[in-house]
């Protein structure tokens, strides 16, 4: 009467056991609703950093949790198309190069690493709304590569380093 | 605005008579599956009511609007993740309980 535990819902012909495509519809759309909804929230979080709880570690996984709800509901061929293991790399050096540039862009403008007011000048604004705005500009660099790293935590770890992109591509060849 | 703030009282009341008996059931039933019964329905009942009161006692402003979000996300979630995690015990071949000499 109750069934044996058998994997042929897997992918990737049953080694991989944490990412698997679910036949289940209600966890598959609930999973497909709310995935957009958790994305302007971690956006939200990251945007209200300076003046609330949060910032942009905290945005940023919660960015990343979305996209692992996505992997873990709808499987890698799902995922793939809308975060690679490609982008992933790309992503995770684009966070720290925007965080290093401004740092860096203040050192140019004539003051200590992230010395914001100094970008006054620049931005054509009063040192205290540079400030601000240097703050969020950082945050938004730290929730990028936060968000791919995690998301490269957990694939890596789920996938026991086998990407099961170099397995398809190797299959078709 | 007296008689908002007791209702709102009324609704977290009710929110926490749910709250202590999804936690008995938590406590006191046999197996797996009738405790996320337990939890699941009475849990999710509760988180619901107890937002629905903080918000009517909060007035009407972007907080309680806030705060009606989460508890609208929390009615969406937290019943899949219960059906998710049934769903995973159950497929495993986790068996439920049964009285002496009723096993199938």
């Amino acid at each position: 009467m109750w069934p044996e535990y058998t994997e042929q819902s897997d992918n990737f012909g049953g080694k991989n056991k944490m990412i698997r495509v679910t036949d289940d519809v209600i966890i598959k759309t609930i999973a497909r609703v709310l995935t957009p909804f958790i994305q302007v929230y971690a956006l939200y979080v990251i945007m209200h950093g300076h003046h609330s709880p949060g910032g942009g570690f905290q945005g940023g996984v919660i960015l990343a949790a979305s996209l692992i709800l996505l992997l873990i509901t709808h499987g890698w061929a799902e995922t793939k198309k809308k975060f690679s293991e490609t982008k992933t790399a790309v992503f995770c050096a684009v966070g720290v190069l925007i965080y290093t540039g401004i740092g860096v862009l203040c050192i140019f403008m004539g003051g200590n690493f992230l010395d914001y007011g100094k970008l006054g000048g620049l931005l054509m604004v009063i040192p205290p709304e540079a400030r601000s705005l240097g703050i969020l500009g950082v945050e938004i660099g730290v929730g990028i590569t936060v968000m791919a790293v995690m998301f490269s935590i957990f694939f890596d770890t789920s996938t026991g380093g086998n990407s099961p992109e170099d397995e398809t591509t190797s299959s078709l060849r | 605005m007296m008689l908002i703030k007791i209702i709102a009282v009324i609704f977290m009341l009710a929110g926490l008579f749910f709250f202590t008996t999804a936690t008995i059931g938590l406590l006191r039933f046999p197996d797996f599956y009738s405790r996320l019964h337990a939890t699941g329905k009475g849990d999710t009942l509760a988180v619901f009511l107890c937002f629905l009161g903080l918000s009517l006692y909060n007035g009407f402003n972007l907080t309680s609007l806030k705060i009606l979000f989460i508890a609208v996300f929390m009615c969406l979630a937290q019943p899949t993740a219960t059906h998710a995690i049934s769903r995973a015990a159950f497929r495993c071949g986790l068996k439920p309980w049964m009285k002496e000499g009723e096993n199938k």
